[in-house]
């Protein structure tokens, strides 16, 4: 089966740093900014680019970015997934390579939000104005409920969310591409500010500003542009099934379900004849430092409950057994909602190059994973290898 | 007084949420929706839920969320957010109450939530949750502190089915 499948690698990335910015900067700038820096990576040109997918949430339509890349008459698809948008553009371009549409794509995904915690329509996500209206519509409240519920049941402390949070930012402290460089110790998180009991101010993510791209390549051409293309062994994408406790539900039902997280992982690890224990190097959602912890056994990475002793251990660091977030994650470099699931792809592809800096991963890691979840119950993983490496 | 939405509530008064149960596979949703979300089945009758559940989860809203969010006639004050099992369904509500005493598994009742005055004056109406023991009428008042309120519980507990399911939510196991 592998044999015959038309391998799809990443021969080039750029990021427009995610965080604040000039006000007169605009979200598609950006995303020409990160495009132009992808295509530069990966030494090819616009005009090369046979397929092109974008996506963003708030910050118009991606397609638009035509006007200034150049007008090549390339088929470009727009994507709107909410925080899952990114890894739904990367499949959609892989599919398209897959399908011998072009041997050459471009992923590119911006967002520039305003400050403060996002604002939903109910009717965007098919519920009555009540819900909105009533105060039931926050996305940090499904944070902290999920997190609450989540520690409770598997025995694991608050702490463990202050911890993660540390974890972050000391990341993102060795990130110069980062938004927030301080490191914070678990103590000055857990004392900060209350947003949604347990989760304080330094364990939500913000929205942010930011563009990221990146250039995929049919294998056989990957190797004549690219030094060290890394493989995109799989991406995969899930809505909710039954019984899975999600963002925006006014209700749920008492049998439990996995959640939309468990079906995309499990299919992309079939998918790239890989499993969980594989992974070297980790992206996953940390809209808030619970999900992090949630995210790691939901996608396979550990057992539930198995959190503890993990990140107490240091593992979960860049110098651990299991680096999770190496670039400080959506907790130190915001959320650009269309950007955060590339920004992840292009943090595991420097790990496997070997081109990270401050946080490279020692051991030059070979099998990288990706993860994002977003509203109303939707992800996309990626399982990214070392090209050449066999399962 | 009236509901903020005509589908949430099976009645006033006595407050009662209203679900949608499947025919097909039993499923309740809340509010009742048109179709089935485990079966896909389209043939739903409404039914009340249970007015007593356990408190599932639970966090507080200490910000004022944005737009369409919208503050009560006082101006916003913080407010307890959960999930209560009702047994059939886990609804996810506003709660009243201390949320210092919050705790998941806990016993909780359904209250009215007065929002805002509507066109004629008269509140306009959603619905909460709050600890089931919290020496309050199932109006939301506070007792003068002599009475108990086994008067208004008991009023409650002639719906034997729906206590049943809530008990049975008690234990939350299924959900891990």
């Amino acid at each position: 089966m592998s044999g015959a499948r038309v391998e799809v690698c990443v021969i080039g990335v750029g990021l427009h740093p995610f965080g604040r910015h000039d006000p007169a900067l605009t979200g598609m700038a950006m995303g020409a900014k990160a495009s132009r820096l992808a295509l530069a990576d990966a030494g090819v040109s616009w005009a090369d680019i046979g397929y092109a997918v974008g996506g963003s949430n708030v910050s118009g339509k991606p397609d638009s970015l035509v006007g200034v890349l150049g007008l090549t008459g390339v088929p470009f698809v727009n994507v709107r997934n909410g925080c899952a948008t990114a890894g739904v553009a990367l499949a959609t371009a892989a599919n398209a390579i897959r399908a011998g549409e072009t041997d050459l794509a471009l992923v590119v995904g911006f967002d520039k939000h305003e400050r403060g915690a996002f604002a939903a329509s109910p009717a965007d996500y098919g519920h009555a104005d009540w819900y909105g209206e009533t105060g039931l519509m926050v996305t940090t409240q499904f944070f902290a409920m999920k997190d609450r519920r989540y520690l409770h049941a598997h025995g694991l402390s608050d702490r463990l969310l202050g911890q993660v949070a540390a974890k972050a930012f000391r990341c993102g402290a060795l990130n110069p591409d980062a938004w927030r460089r301080k490191a914070l110790t678990a103590d000055e998180i857990m004392r900060a500010r209350m947003i949604n009991p347990p989760l304080t101010q330094y364990m939500l993510c913000s929205p942010s500003e930011g563009a990221a791209a990146v250039v995929l390549a049919r294998g056989d051409r990957a190797a004549d542009l690219c030094e060290h293309p890394v493989r995109l062994a799989a991406v995969a994408k899930r809505t909710r099934r039954f019984g899975s406790f999600e963002v925006f539900a006014p209700w749920l039902p008492p049998q439990a379900g996995e959640s939309a997280s468990v079906d995309a992982a499990r299919a992309a690890f079939a998918s790239a004849e890989l499993s969980p224990a594989d992974v070297q190097v980790a992206q996953l959602q940390d809209t808030d430092a619970g999900a992090e912890i949630y995210h790691m056994a939901e996608t396979g990475l550990c057992a539930d409950g198995a959190q503890q002793e993990l990140i107490d251990r240091g593992e979960t660091a860049p110098d651990g057994r299991l680096p999770v977030n190496t670039d400080g994650g959506c907790l130190a470099n915001g959320e650009p909602v269309g950007a955060s699931g590339l920004r992840q792809v292009i943090d595991i592809v420097l790990q496997l190059q070997g081109r990270a800096g401050a946080r490279q991963v020692p051991g030059r890691p070979r099998v990288g994973f990706t993860h994002v979840y977003g509203a109303p119950g939707i992800s996309a993983c990626t399982v990214l290898t070392v090209q050449g490496l066999t399962a | 007084m009236t509901a903020v939405d005509p589908g949430l509530f099976g009645s006033l008064d006595p407050p009662r949420l209203a679900g949608g149960r499947c025919a097909n596979c039993g499923t309740v949703s809340f509010p009742p929706q048109t179709g089935c979300a485990r079966c896909a089945g389209t043939e739903l009758a409404r039914v009340a839920l249970a007015d007593r559940g356990t408190l599932w989860t639970w966090t507080v809203q200490a910000l004022e969320p944005k737009a369409p969010y919208r503050a009560p006639g006082g101006g916003f004050a913080p407010y307890g957010v959960g999930y209560v099992d009702l047994g059939d369904v886990i609804v996810e509500a506003r709660l009243l109450g201390d949320p210092a005493g919050f705790e998941i598994g806990m016993p909780m009742r359904l209250a009215l939530l007065p929002l805002w005055p509507g066109p004629d004056g008269s509140p306009v109406v959603s619905y909460a949750f709050r600890p089931a023991d919290d020496g309050t009428a199932h109006d939301g008042t506070a007792h003068d502190g002599t009475a108990d309120d086994s008067t208004a519980d008991d009023g409650t507990a002639d719906d034997g089915t729906a206590d049943g399911n809530a008990a049975d939510g008690n234990t939350g196991g299924e959900r891990g």
